[in-house]
């Protein structure tokens, strides 16, 4: 058995969470960008897009991010793509976290008082026109702060790609665990690198949060 | 390229989903009625408590709302052991389970409970009603009935959580499907599957607590 001190245990799982954050911030900017189209469409006039937006939201939304990563794997292999387990994490987080932004950005525009529309479409701006000079940039402003909130959600999200073999701060942990027989040592230190990477995060969304609800009053 | 599905296979194995449908249930009925007790008795903590007890509180939440649920798990069944707690599967599943829907619960019960008016209270007050009759008959029916749909969420989220539990062995819904797909190699039908009823589950969910929120929890 090799020996592990305590600092190689977290040297170890500091290594392992650079490939968390970086999972995450693929998941974030994918899913970010994915779910502005989905916004979009959601928006749009057409009845079809907004169905299909609706079912993507409510599937997304209504499974377990577990399956979605199993399907991810399994399914990418049967269309003949050669699976990692990088490629099918990032695709899955990545269409995990496009149905919570849509939705939630959603809200946001709903959040924009009707009047705003009703002037705008006065001024005879075209529907693009509206959403980019009139309704977005209102949006934008409130929806900053549970957008920040939900990347919590998503890094949290990416300990279950350790699942699928995907080496990252929980895959790592167990690995450690199963050479040094230490658990609890070794989850509690996977716990706080945890915790040191999405409780500044939550904070931030916080403080935003508060900063706007002034703005409001 | 052809791609052949056998959906036939795996329904085949109907029993063991049956099953895993059944502990999947279990495990969320246990943790929905525990969680909701704690996260009731913590958010009268945060408001109500001494500086000690809010403080607990409020760290127990941030931590928990911090950290991954399967971190949790594998610190519960892997962990605890180490200080000489052994637990079954289910039993650590439903610990983490609660654990996990507590914090939040707290936290969105407290968002409930900070928005009583105040003069409801004055009002229980001079009936002579005592602090703790206040907080049970005049703050909380209408601090949970205010925050509900975002509890009923919360719940599904860990129904779908649930799903993780099965990475140590507790027998539900996505253990059954991971059980069926190492016989018949069929891994994305059963996965597809076993998808398509935990999304049956979270609609039915949805609309049983809508219902039965009302109903026996806040009154109408």
């Amino acid at each position: 058995m090799v020996d592990f001190s305590l600092w190689d245990i977290f040297r170890n799982l500091l290594l392992a969470l650079r490939w968390t954050v970086a999972l995450s911030l693929i998941a974030f900017v994918g899913g970010g960008f994915m779910g502005l189209l989905l916004l979009l469409a959601r928006l749009s006039q057409s009845k079809v897009l907004q169905i299909f937006v609706k079912a993507y939201v409510q599937v997304f939304q209504g499974t377990p991010l577990l399956m979605q990563l199993f399907l991810a794997y399994f399914g990418m292999a049967l269309i003949g793509i050669e699976t990692s387990a990088w490629l099918a994490a990032s695709v899955a987080l990545t269409l995990y976290t496009s149905a919570f932004l849509a939705e939630i950005w959603r809200g946001c525009v709903e959040a924009i008082p009707k009047g705003q529309w009703e002037a705008s479409q006065s001024l005879a701006l075209s529907f693009s026109e509206q959403l980019r000079y009139v309704i977005l940039p209102q949006a934008f402003k409130i929806a900053i702060p549970p957008t920040v909130g939900f990347l919590v959600q998503v890094i949290k999200g990416t300990a279950l790609a350790s699942v699928i073999g995907f080496v990252e701060l929980t895959k790592a942990g167990t690995m450690i665990t199963n050479a040094t027989f230490k658990p609890f040592l070794v989850y509690s230190c996977v716990a706080i690198l945890y915790f040191a990477l999405c409780f500044p995060v939550s904070y931030f969304a916080k403080h935003l949060e508060r900063k706007v609800k002034r703005g409001h009053a | 390229m052809r791609i052949e599905l056998d959906f036939i296979s795996v329904l085949a194995e109907w029993p063991m989903l049956v099953k895993g449908v059944a502990w999947t249930i279990g495990l969320t009925s246990i943790s929905t009625v525990v969680g909701l007790a704690l996260g009731i008795a913590l958010a009268w903590s945060r408001v109500h408590g001494k500086l000690a007890l809010r403080a607990f509180a409020g760290s127990y939440v941030e931590t928990i709302r911090n950290t991954p649920f399967i971190v949790q798990l594998f610190f519960v069944y892997f962990g605890l052991p180490a200080l000489g707690l052994r637990l079954s599967p289910e039993m650590a599943s439903v610990i983490a389970m609660v654990i996990n829907l507590s914090a939040y619960a707290t936290e969105i019960i407290r968002a409930g409970i900070e928005a009583t008016p105040k003069g409801q209270i004055e009002a229980g007050m001079s009936l002579a009603l005592q602090p703790h009759q206040i907080f049970t008959h005049v703050v909380l029916p209408p601090a949970l009935k205010k925050v509900w749909p975002a509890l009923v969420s919360q719940i599904i989220i860990v129904m779908l959580g649930s799903s993780v539990c099965g990475q140590i062995s507790t027998e539900e819904l996505s253990h059954a499907a991971n059980l069926i797909q190492s016989r018949n190699f069929r891994a994305f039908e059963s996965f597809i599957i076993a998808t398509l009823t935990y999304l049956t589950l979270a609609m039915a969910l949805r609309r049983l607590l809508n219902w039965a929120g009302p109903r026996y929890l806040f009154g109408r």
